[in-house]
């Protein structure tokens, strides 16, 4: 009889910590299935944030590390430039990297450093409750912006995807979704082309991902994933922002 | 053993870490720290170094942890300022175990303050600026000579314990030339099991930062403290000049250690009896070097409105004869300043 569905090896029998729908299980399933079938277990270090992500450090087989909030690219330039024929992977919630860790993110593409960047996009603080994210929908209701999220006091959403397709040292930026599994398949063919980059040389890989938090919108995960199509791609529009392609090595 | 030449502190610091294996340099200009950067900026071709200027404090002391945690040695240097900004990651270096090295050069603030001489971050680094429980070991030298051993020392000691070590200096050792012995090439030795380099043949390392409930938590930081304790035991450091027969003893370290040598040599050669205890190790205090000198005053000196003086406080029998004096705002006393607060305590 012939497999044709597994668990991935790379993974631990440790059961996650995220809530039912939540797309930080699909992204972290895709990324243990690209360990395995790009063989990188052996090879790489994976980076991981503070927030809903943060013991996603023991569901892998491999060696990790937490960073401090919003740090993850700063401990990550330490690491690659220490390790540059490693596999260095950073994954980061919206409020880790566009809050906290704007200055880090920006400087790591400033840089051009070459590891692979996943963003986690649920416009929302998910780990800490449900509060505003400097990616959080105007009007969106959360628990620092009951009344819907103003321009006047919090300002416009960030676009990650496009500002970091804007930076010579970043060599790929695609924005992706998990809310069908035609999209769950574009995503991890987005993420396999950001890890095979690191080894060219030619900058930051960049994966941004408009993820569901069912828990942090109120809302079921159908309708979650609902929300993704109606009121987060207009937005954030999906697609490729810059294509390794175009960018020469360093 | 090797030559011997005219250095400034900064300069021979940064030779003498080079000579120490540190091939990692994260850093962001401030003075009086920035000869350190620039000399490893300017050897990174013709060593093989790695330099990198990054943007903050903040990311320069993410980034040591990061080369930290793959076994590296590596260091960082600021100042007060930017030892601020770098607080979050000590704590973070601390839980995770990572043997960085931080030089820290004292100037005295607080905000940005001004760019002179200043023992005012005695607080900061002795007792911990980060979050939460945790130590480093701080090591404060008095001369571009011992500079040049202890910085070597700190890669030693930040390896032995897995905990990071602060090379406490000032504008004035930073900035001063002195003829100096460079220290020889000294290579890392140690067991490196633990660090993240891709789990090749062994299991995987994962480094804790986070808790995971109280009970594990707890645990985890029970373990810390018997760490502590045992750096406490084992790594105290001083040097006691004349103390024996002494009626009053100076405290005194870093760039106040040689002044309040200047002031002990006035004193004798006017007969009074003064002798000097000069902490070089700042944490672990050296509580050995008060050992059998319980019933003498002290006078504590530093560049501060009275910091380390509280650590003498706590450790002689009789706080009562503890005095005190210091200056601020980057004026550094003379010898004779000194000797004119030894004659107001008199000899009893
Ligand atoms: C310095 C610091 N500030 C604040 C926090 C509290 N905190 C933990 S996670 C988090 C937000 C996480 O949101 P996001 O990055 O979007 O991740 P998500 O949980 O949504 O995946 C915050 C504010 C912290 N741990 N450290
Ligand atoms: S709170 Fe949101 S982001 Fe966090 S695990 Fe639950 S669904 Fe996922
Ligand atoms: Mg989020």
């Amino acid at each position: 009889m012939k497999t044709i569905y597994k668990r991935p090896e790379v993974f631990t029998d440790v059961n996650t910590s995220y809530c039912g729908g939540c797309g930080h299980g699909i992204v972290n399933k895709l990324i243990a299935e690209l360990i395995d079938e790009m063989e990188l277990r052996e090879k790489g270090i994976l980076v991981w944030p503070i927030g809903c992500s943060v013991y996603a450090d023991k569901y892998y087989k491999m060696d990790a590390i937490c960073a401090l909030h919003g740090r993850a690219p700063a401990l990550a330039t330490g690491i690659k430039r220490s390790l540059p024929d490693k596999f260095v992977m950073v994954y980061q919630g919206d409020g880790d990297m566009v809050s906290e860790g704007m200055a880090e993110i920006m400087h790591a593409a400033v840089r051009a450093e070459n590891f692979s960047v996943i963003f986690i996009n649920n416009a929302i603080y998910g780990m800490t409750g449900g509060q505003m994210a400097p990616t959080t929908l105007l009007g969106q209701v959360t628990s620092t912006s009951p009344y819907g999220r103003a321009v006047a006091s919090s300002g416009y959403p960030v676009n990650m995807a496009e500002i970091m397709a804007n930076m010579p040292g970043v060599c790929y930026s695609e924005r992706v979704t998990v809310n069908t599994p035609q999209r769950i398949t574009a995503t991890k063919k987005a993420l396999k082309k950001a890890f095979e980059l690191q080894f060219e040389n030619k900058g930051l890989s960049f994966v941004e991902v408009l993820s569901p938090c069912p828990t942090g919108w109120g809302k079921k995960p159908i309708d979650a994933m609902k929300m993704v199509d109606e009121q987060l791609i207009p937005i954030y529009p999906l697609g490729a922002f810059k294509s390794p392609e175009e960018v020469p090595a360093k | 053993m090797g030559e011997k030449v005219f250095l400034q502190g900064n300069v021979a610091l940064a030779e003498s870490a080079i000579r120490a294996g540190c091939k990692y340099f994260f850093g962001y200009p401030i003075t009086p720290s920035s000869e350190v950067p620039e000399y490893y900026a300017r050897k990174a071709q013709e060593e093989g170094l790695v330099f990198v200027q990054g943007e903050t404090e903040v990311a320069c002391f993410n980034m040591i942890a990061g080369t930290a945690a793959t076994g590296k040695r590596v260091m960082t240097a600021t100042a007060g300022p930017g030892f601020s900004l770098g607080q979050e990651a000590m704590s973070y270096m601390a839980a995770a175990g990572l043997p960085a090295v931080v030089v820290e050069v004292m100037r005295p603030g607080p905000a940005d303050g001004e760019i002179l001489a200043s023992q005012g971050d005695y607080f900061q680094a002795v007792k911990g600026g980060g979050h939460g429980d945790y130590n480093t070991l701080v090591l404060a030298p008095c001369s571009v000579q011992e500079m040049c051993e202890l910085i070597q020392d700190c890669f030693e000691l930040a390896e032995k314990y897995r905990n990071p070590v602060i090379l406490l200096s000032d504008a004035l050792l930073a900035k001063m030339r002195e003829n100096v012995e460079l220290p020889g090439r000294k290579e890392q030795n140690c067991d490196l099991s633990w660090a993240l380099t891709g789990c090749a043949g062994r299991k995987h390392n994962v480094m804790t930062t986070c808790g995971d409930g109280a009970a594990q938590w707890e645990k985890f930081n029970l373990d810390l403290q018997e760490k502590f304790a045992k750096i406490k035991a084992n790594e105290e450091r001083w040097e006691n000049y004349q103390t024996e027969d002494a009626d009053i003893i100076l405290v005194a370290y870093g760039s106040m250690a040689r002044v309040a040598m200047g002031a002990m040599k006035l004193a004798r050669e006017a007969g009074l009896k003064v002798g000097l205890v000069r902490p070089i190790s700042l944490w672990p205090f050296p509580v050995k070097a008060f050992e059998g000198l319980g019933d003498k005053t002290f006078l504590v000196t530093e560049l501060s409105a009275g910091q380390m003086v509280e650590d003498v406080k706590l450790t002689v029998p009789h706080k009562e004869n503890v005095y005190f004096y210091g200056r601020l705002g980057g004026f550094v006393p003379s010898p004779k300043e000194i000797f004119e607060q030894i004659k107001k305590l008199g000899v009893k």
